[in-house]
């Protein structure tokens, strides 16, 4: 009882409409693949995790929805705000919290949906350096033609990763990409092209 | 084909108030309050709460204040509230054999241990209308008090269990997280989880009518009341936070197990099978009436034919529920006006060629 | 961890477990006026209080395989001290202050200081009454209890 105490940081300043606003943002986001989003909610992170992406898991995530953690760190906070369990194997989680994505686990050890439920499937909640305005192409649903855009701190190999699991639809995973207080989001739907 | 139909608000709106004005009714009589309807109409509240799938005493006594009494209304009320809440969780298996018993009785053993206890019951009232009640009633006097019941009270089947006389009751492996009616479509086939909580929000008529016609016939049985009990329980749920379990109160639950004879199988020797009913608050009828219906849901398990209405889950657990049953049947109120024009008009034209030779018959 | 230290743990999750029960049953008019006699300490809510719904579920004749019964309110929040003791309160129903009261305590019976005070006059006591009240009702109850005497039938 008297074992040293580490305090928690606070969850959503006010979880009921906060996480409200940050899941209609989410909505929007993935309706619209690669646009950039600002959080509206201040959210204190604990490390390592950014504050979208800390802000995003308490929206998302609660008791029946594994997490896995590529980093240790956020799990009592994590666990107290939203009640989800933590998993060791990517492939059990339904949200995945990724804060260095030059290590992290190939796309295809997240679990991808069954064909008679595609929605049973992770979502990769990553947090890269930063967001430009070159290098990718982005189309598919919810694109009028082509978005430009940027993503700084993904390693060489993702995109074709990505290409492959395009390859599995309608299986696959989604991902939100995070860069400090902002993200977008790539449902499973969108194809990415270096150019 | 549905159409929407627009227009009406106004008249809508008048009929709102007209609703509040009828519910609340001859303003010379004294408001009732939502205490009094929780504390004075608890049988009523149990129903609700059971159905409405929420335990929740002063929100099952709000519903039926609001619905005026109308317990299949007041049900959707709070089954319509309980959506607005989050899900925190779930609790740990509700312990029946630690409850605080205030009513115990078997139909299959007079001398059990802890005793037949009748606790309040209308079983033995003789059915005639109190007058006093209607002249507000008269103090009553404080119910008598014996030396209080063994802490532990064994349940029955576990009696019998121990000769190996009944069929074992236990977890299957790894005691897996049932499916939840709440979250997911009911599909078939239904496992036990899933049939007994279909059952345990069922409407309590349906219920009935469908455990009645087992005795009379319509599914053989054999049926004893093995026990029934009802009492409070803790109730325990583990906090992620603290990762051990606590109790965060009690509530009022109705137990029955149904016992029944069984003449084997293939795989199983003759012994006594099981019927299981529970029930939110005090609700013996609805606990016994389920107990029936499980133990007749469970003739495929059991290898016996199946023929009659309360063995067929599909037809069971597919009508069970008041809430769906009640819009479905009170949808047909709704305008149907552009459906019925093109029925009309159908009716009309086999009128013009009613009697008159088929084209086929022409020709021939 | 020796083996003296988590014997020390496991009886602080007891008496935890032991407390926690009480407040939860225990009146809010009860908890407030003893919660007046204590000064706070510096304190944050990390979880204001929340009402929500947990799942009952119960088992195949209450022992078998588990299913769901149907749900039941409950209200929950947490707080913490500076540093960084928590306190949690998970009531039934939908009493928000109810709640705050059993976290403020919670937090309260954790330092042993306090605790050598609160545990006899506050948890002691509640507990006596919470008891007795349950003691009554099981003496109406057995106040009820029958013998069924079966009578031969037919000849």
């Amino acid at each position: 009882m008297n074992a040293p105490h580490t305090p928690l940081l606070p969850g959503l300043p006010q979880p009921a409409p906060d996480s409200q606003r940050i899941f209609r943002q989410l909505l929007d986001a993935m309706a619209q693949p690669g646009r950039i989003h600002a959080l509206q909610v201040a959210v204190t992170a604990p490390a390592p995790l950014a504050p979208a992406a800390s802000a995003i898991a308490l929206t998302l995530c609660d008791y029946e929805t594994p997490v896995w953690l590529q980093s240790a760190g956020p799990e009592a906070w994590l666990r107290f705000h939203s009640g989800c369990p933590l998993v060791d194997d990517p492939g059990t989680a339904r949200f995945a919290l990724i804060d260095q994505p030059a290590s992290m686990p190939a796309l295809a050890a997240f679990a991808q949906g069954e064909a008679e439920y595609p929605d049973r499937s992770a979502t990769l909640i990553i947090q890269v350096s930063a967001f430009g305005e070159q290098g990718l192409v982005f189309a598919g649903p919810g694109i009028d033609g082509e978005t430009r855009l940027g993503v700084a701190g993904l390693p060489d190999q993702f995109w074709r990763d990505w290409q492959q699991s395009h390859g599995r639809f309608p299986l696959g995973v989604d991902l939100v990409l995070v860069a400090g207080t902002r993200f977008l989001c790539i449902p499973r739907t969108t194809t990415v092209r270096e150019g | 084909m549905y159409v929407a139909v627009k227009g009406g608000e106004t008249a809508i709106l008048n009929s709102y108030a007209l609703l509040a004005d009828a519910r609340r009714g001859d303003t010379d009589v004294p408001e009732l309050s939502v205490a009094q309807i929780r504390q004075q109409m608890r049988l009523a509240v149990a129903r609700v709460m059971s159905e409405g799938s929420l335990y929740d005493e002063d929100l099952a006594a709000l519903a039926i204040k609001q619905a005026a009494g109308d317990q299949v209304e007041a049900i959707f009320l709070l089954r319509a509230y309980r959506t607005t809440l989050p899900r925190f969780g779930y609790t740990l298996p509700v312990d029946t054999a630690r409850m605080g018993i205030r009513r115990r009785i078997s139909a299959t053993f007079k001398e059990l241990p802890g005793g037949q206890v009748l606790g309040p019951t209308y079983d033995y009232t003789q059915r005639l209308l109190d007058f006093t009640l209607l002249a507000n009633g008269v103090a009553t006097e404080p119910p008598a008090q014996a030396e209080a019941l063994p802490a532990d009270m064994p349940r029955v089947t576990d009696l019998l269990a121990g000769e190996g006389l009944i069929e074992p009751e236990t977890p299957p492996d790894g005691d897996p997280a049932p499916v939840d009616l709440s979250r997911e479509p009911l599909k078939f086939p239904a496992d036990r989880a899933t049939r007994l909580q279909n059952l345990a929000r069922a409407d309590e008529g349906f219920l009935l009518a469908l455990g009645y016609s087992t005795q009379r016939g319509y599914s053989h049985t054999h049926p004893f009341a093995g026990e029934i009990r009802m009492g409070e329980v803790a109730l325990e749920i583990v906090p992620e936070e603290l990762g051990f379990a606590i109790e965060i109160g009690d509530i009022t639950l109705t137990e029955c197990q149904m016992v029944n004879q069984f003449a084997g199988s293939s795989t199983a020797p003759p012994q006594f099978t099981r019927g299981y009913g529970l029930a939110f608050g005090e609700a013996e009828r609805k606990a016994m009436a389920m107990s029936l219906v499980d133990r007749s849901l469970r003739s495929q398990e059991l290898a016996e034919a199946i023929k009659s209405p309360a063995q067929q889950a599909e037809f069971v657990l597919s009508h069970s529920d008041s809430v769906e049953a009640s819009g479905f049947v009170q949808h047909l109120k709704l305008p149907h006006y552009v459906d019925f024009q093109s029925e009309l008009e159908l009716v009309r034209r086999m009128r013009a060629t009613h009697g008159q030779p088929t084209p086929e018959e022409e020709t021939a | 961890m020796s083996e003296q230290s988590g014997n020390r743990e496991v009886a602080a999750q007891a008496a935890r477990q032991r407390w926690l029960a009480v407040l939860a049953r225990a009146g809010v008019a009860e908890l407030e006026t003893q919660l007046a006699r204590h000064a706070l300490p510096a304190l944050s809510w990390l979880r204001r209080p929340e009402s929500g719904l947990m799942m009952v579920r119960a088992r195949a004749g209450g022992t078998g395989q588990q299913y769901n019964q149907g749900e039941v309110s409950v209200t929950r929040c947490a707080v913490q001290d500076e540093t960084g003791r928590l306190g949690v309160g998970y009531v039934q129903g939908r009493d928000s202050r109810h709640a705050e009261l059993v976290a403020l305590f919670d937090l309260l019976l954790q330092d042993e200081t306090r605790q050598a005070d609160l545990l006899p006059g506050l948890i002691a006591p509640l507990a006596a009454r919470q008891a007795a009240a349950r003691d009554k009702a099981s003496a109406q109850a057995a106040a009820t209890r029958v013998n069924f005497f079966t009578l031969a039938r037919g000849d």
